[in-house]
């Protein structure tokens, strides 16, 4: 069976880390960066296991900031 | 297969609205004000409506709707925008006129514009954000404040005997024979975000049909009023909210 990889790129400049995309990924893939911050001094999401992916878009779709743009590919 | 070979433009599967200014939005992190702007961004994207829509902007958080949506936009006196919104499409009956208001714009002082917009059956579509509190100017007590809950002004909570009771504003417009279209959506998981989607762009159709007023309440969060963190504020709502404003369709004519 063909299988399903995802992959979301994050605006880090435009993210709040309000963490509502955490909270709605059904793959735990992202999670807020524990110490980086970006220009705003927001703990930015970023992809902490890229691997999990399944680009279902949940995450951009309850984005406030629209900052995630999510690619999805099937695997051959 | 490697991350590189996945973020590519072909494979894009979800985008920034291009109806979206490449701003920093002034909204408080995880506010849902910013979803609605995207579905609103990406409804008028898929409509065609960037020539012919024109928004009617509130007093409140979303004062600067105007510099985050990429259409015509007028702003409003303070609770006036149904009033304004209804001139507009009485001059120009072939576009799509919207309102974007808060509960305190919508449902305070703007009660009366609302009112009788929706009586007259005005063709425009409102969109209402209830969260609950005034959030502009520091988490007041709203007409929509739950009973109980602690605002600024109502530091031990809203009582019934001093405060009056929670006005559920869509159920009032509902009974009215000029409203064509009245629900209560909201955004806090990706499933409620699309059909609030389907709601708002039923609304904007029903604008453009002449069918009459619409109303699209979306029950929101205000993290910063309701001094939660945006993740707990969902959870507060589903388990508070709800119980109040319950989501679903009130009329659908």
């Amino acid at each position: 069976m063909a299988k399903i990889r995802g992959a979301v790129t994050i605006d880090e400049e435009k993210c709040k880390g309000c963490s509502l995309c955490v909270a709605s990924c059904p793959a735990d893939v992202l999670s807020l960066q524990p110490k980086e911050v970006n220009n705003r001094g927001y703990h930015y999401a970023f992809m902490s296991s890229p691997e999990k992916c399944i680009g279902c878009a949940s995450c951009a779709m309850v984005c406030p900031d629209a900052c995630i743009e999510v690619y999805r590919v099937k695997e051959p | 297969m490697d991350i590189n070979d996945i973020i590519k433009p072909e494979n894009r599967v979800y985008k920034r609205p291009a109806l979206l200014n490449d701003t920093h939005m002034h909204y408080c992190p995880g506010c849902s004000h910013g979803v609605v702007h995207k579905l609103i961004a990406e409804i008028l994207e898929e409509m065609n409506a960037e020539d012919k829509a024109i928004g009617v902007a509130p007093v409140g958080c979303a004062v600067f709707a105007y510099n985050y949506i990429d259409v015509d936009f007028i702003e409003a006196a303070h609770g006036r925008a149904p009033a304004v919104a209804t001139a507009i499409k009485r001059l120009q009956p072939d576009k799509l006129v919207f309102t974007y208001q808060g509960d305190g714009d919508l449902a305070a002082i703007g009660t009366a514009e609302t009112i009788h917009a929706a009586n007259r059956g005005e063709n425009i579509a409102i969109v209402f954000i209830n969260n609950a509190i005034y959030g502009m100017t520091g988490g007041q007590m709203a007409p929509t404040t739950l009973l109980g809950m602690k605002t600024a002004t109502t530091p031990y909570g809203r009582r019934a005997d001093l405060n009056g009771y929670p006005l559920a504003i869509s159920n009032l417009v509902a009974q009215l024979d000029g409203a064509c279209y009245v629900t209560r959506q909201s955004v806090h998981t990706p499933a409620a975000v699309r059909k609030a989607k389907a709601a708002i762009r039923k609304a904007f159709e029903n604008s453009m049909a002449g069918k009459g007023t619409s109303l699209v309440e979306i029950v929101s969060t205000c993290n910063s009023g309701w001094k939660l963190p945006p993740v707990q504020a969902n959870e507060w709502m589903k388990e508070h909210m709800f119980e109040k404003y319950p989501i679903g369709d009130l009329k659908n004519v």
